[in-house]
Order: structure tokens, then C-alpha cells, then sequence
């Protein structure tokens, strides 16, 4: 009797089980919220901020003059408006090729060892602070990325291009995951890149605290997870083919809100 | 050298909220490096804080506890002005005091 009754209590269960999915991210948020109220995010941007105004490197100079797209030494709101075109290197940067630039010609230091050091490591380790502090200093800001210059409009074609690309071992691509609605890996659901509300909700959340490996990422870290999870082989730190993917993101989140460094499981 | 806490303190009535961010790497003693040696245990052992001098809340700590923790305690009493402090020593000894403002 009691077997079939949990028989029938199976049975009754089997037609909720899209209730219990939706319980699951609800479930997800809750502990979001829960780590919310102290996200060890706020540590980096601490750190961050010092770290903006300290003389450092060879030349023995502070980033204080670095021209993140608004002049130089300008940090808020600089960040929803990243990667852009820059006329000083003549490429469209984003947030983390713009600081090796700056770290280089202020502090010069050398750009591409740091780019070839690995993540959370020396100097890559500056740079995770410094992401989270320029952030957040656009919290709250909706994007708005430039796309006067031909240069930029190229970068958004191409990262429309690569965003698009399947290959590797899994013929995966960056759309695979994110180019569909109610998507998801695990218990994780996946944002839709290629159209608002959610690309700004996928896209804006990136510099993160990444309470697993208790790191902040920057988002040339989290496109290399991506990479890495598609089984291709490591994008280049700082690269064109990661700052059009960039551009191409941003621009999909145009009006979307920016919740960086925000917090992930 | 360790990095500062951050501490928001808030009086309502009769209770006062405290929450700490701690900077700590909270090494387990049981993780592995690239060459496959242990990365030896480096945690807080004893956190405190103090509210006007006077000891409101302390612990001990162990390998358990996270990297970056995140406490929160309340306490009876304590108004707008008043100071609190909070320090941690670990392991090998380094300690650490912060101070906060009671909004």
C-alpha cells in the first residue's frame, strides 16, 4: 500500500517538474541575494582604487592620467561605454587592453608579458582589481556604446562573426549557449547574447566575484572559460577576436543597465 | 600585509546590525599546487569585535571557513556615532583591527 502510494505521489510530481526547473533558479537568486549583501567584489574595488592612484611601475607613475574613452584620468562612466575605438593605438579597445595600454605607456610596464602571464598572477592580478574598481564606478549606468567610427562598426561585425563561428572538437559556438531564449548548463541559466533585455543581464554582470574559485574575473577571463568549455583552443589575452566579441555584446546590451563586478556561484 | 575589512554598521532601535567583509585567503591546508606540494594552511583563528571598547562578539575560526568571509552579527544597544572595531589574528600571526562608524 505504502509503495503505491508513492507510486502515485511519482506520478503526481512528473507534470510539475517545469515548476520544480523554475524553483531551481529561483532558488539560485535566493543565494545570489543572500551573498549579495557582502560581495567580496567591494574588496577589489577597494584595492582597485588604490591601486589607480599608486605611482607603480618603472617610470614610477599612477594610472590617475589614463584615458579610458571620457579623457584622461575620467573613470566614471567610462566603463558602459567599453570597448571603443581609441585615435592614440588607432584599434577599438576594451577595458582590459585599454589598461595594458595605459600601464605601458604611464607605468611602462610591458604589455604583452602581462598579457601572456596568467590569470590571477602578478600583474594580471592588478589588472582584476583595477576592473572591479573601474566598474563600479558605472554601476548602475545604462550601455551605450560608440558606434561612429568605421572601426567600430567593423569590430561589431566581426564579433557577430565570431560569435557565430562553430568549431572545435564540440562544432560549438558562443550561440550554441547564448543565441536562444530559456537556455541552460546544468542548473544555470544562460542569457541570450544577441538581443536585449537579456544581453545586458549576461554582458553587464562581467567583472564578477566568482565565489568557486574565490577570484574576481575580468570579462577577458570569462571568455577564455568560455573557450575553454567549448573545447577551442585559449583566445589570445586582450585580442581583437575577444575585444569584437566584446563590442559585439555591448552594443546588443545598448540601454541595459551594468551590475558589475556583481557576484556568481 | 593584509588588506582592509569593510564594516557597515547600523543602529535600529534597540539592536545594531554589524557586517564585516573580510580580505583573507582562508588556505585550507588542503589543496595542492601546480608542482602537486600541499599550499600549507593559512587561516583567521580568532575574530572579534568590540563596540566602545567593550567585547560584543568573538569566534574561532578554522580551515573551514571561506576565503573573503562575510560575517554579520547584532547586538543589543550601541547608537548612531558609536565606534566598533573589529580585528582577526591567524595563523602565522598577522592580525588585523579595522574601525567603523555606527550609522
Amino acid at each position: 500500500m505504502k509503495l503505491s502510494l508513492l507510486g502515485l505521489a511519482a506520478l503526481a510530481v512528473l507534470p510539475l517538474s517545469a515548476a520544480a526547473q523554475k524553483s531551481t533558479a529561483e532558488g539560485i537568486a535566493e543565494y545570489r541575494a543572500m551573498l549579495a549583501d557582502g560581495n567580496p567584489a567591494e574588496l577589489y574595488e577597494a584595492k582597485g582604487e588604490a591601486l589607480w592612484k599608486q605611482a607603480r611601475g618603472p617610470k614610477n607613475a599612477s594610472l590617475e592620467k589614463c584615458d579610458l574613452g571620457k579623457g584622461p584620468g575620467v573613470v566614471k562612466g567610462a566603463f558602459v561605454e567599453l570597448p571603443r575605438f581609441f585615435a592614440d593605438t588607432q584599434r577599438v579597445q576594451d577595458l582590459e587592453s585599454r589598461l595594458l595600454s595605459c600601464m605601458e605607456q604611464l607605468q611602462g610596464f610591458d604589455a604583452a608579458e602581462i598579457a601572456k602571464t596568467n590569470f590571477g598572477v602578478g600583474e594580471q592580478k592588478t589588472i582584476e582589481s583595477l576592473v572591479a574598481y573601474i566598474s563600479g564606478e558605472s554601476r548602475g549606468m545604462s550601455f551605450n556604446l560608440p558606434q561612429a567610427h568605421a572601426k567600430e562598426k567593423l569590430m561589431y561585425e566581426v564579433g557577430k562573426k565570431v560569435f557565430y563561428l562553430r568549431g572545435g572538437p564540440y562544432d560549438f559556438s558562443c550561440a550554441s549557449c547564448h543565441g536562444e531564449d530559456n537556455k541552460r548548463v546544468r542548473l544555470q541559466d544562460l542569457p541570450n547574447l544577441t538581443k536585449q533585455p537579456s544581453a545586458s543581464l549576461g554582458f553587464g554582470a562581467w567583472p564578477a566575484y566568482r565565489v568557486s574559485s574565490g577570484d574576481l574575473w575580468s570579462m577577458q577571463r570569462r571568455l577564455n572559460d568560455c573557450y575553454r568549455q567549448q573545447r577551442f583552443p585559449f583566445p589570445g589575452y586582450a585580442s581583437d577576436a575577444t575585444i569584437a566579441l566584446g563590442v559585439y555584446m555591448g552594443v546588443n546590451s545598448k540601454g541595459g543597465a551594468s551590475t558589475a563586478p556583481a557576484l556568481k556561484r | 600585509m593584509s588588506d582592509p575589512m569593510r564594516i557597515r554598521a547600523q543602529a535600529q532601535g534597540e539592536k545594531t546590525t554589524v557586517r564585516v567583509l573580510v580580505s583573507h585567503e582562508m588556505e585550507s591546508g588542503q589543496r595542492k599546487d601546480a608542482a602537486g606540494k600541499i599550499v600549507p594552511a593559512w587561516f583567521i583563528q580568532n575574530i572579534s569585535a568590540t563596540h566602545n571598547g567593550k567585547t560584543v562578539m568573538s569566534a574561532q575560526w578554522g580551515t573551514a571557513v571561506s576565503k573573503n568571509p562575510f560575517v554579520q552579527f547584532s547586538f543589543k544597544g550601541g547608537k548612531a556615532g558609536d565606534k566598533i572595531a573589529v580585528s582577526w589574528v591567524d595563523n602565522r600571526g598577522d592580525k588585523r583591527t579595522d574601525e567603523a562608524v555606527i550609522a
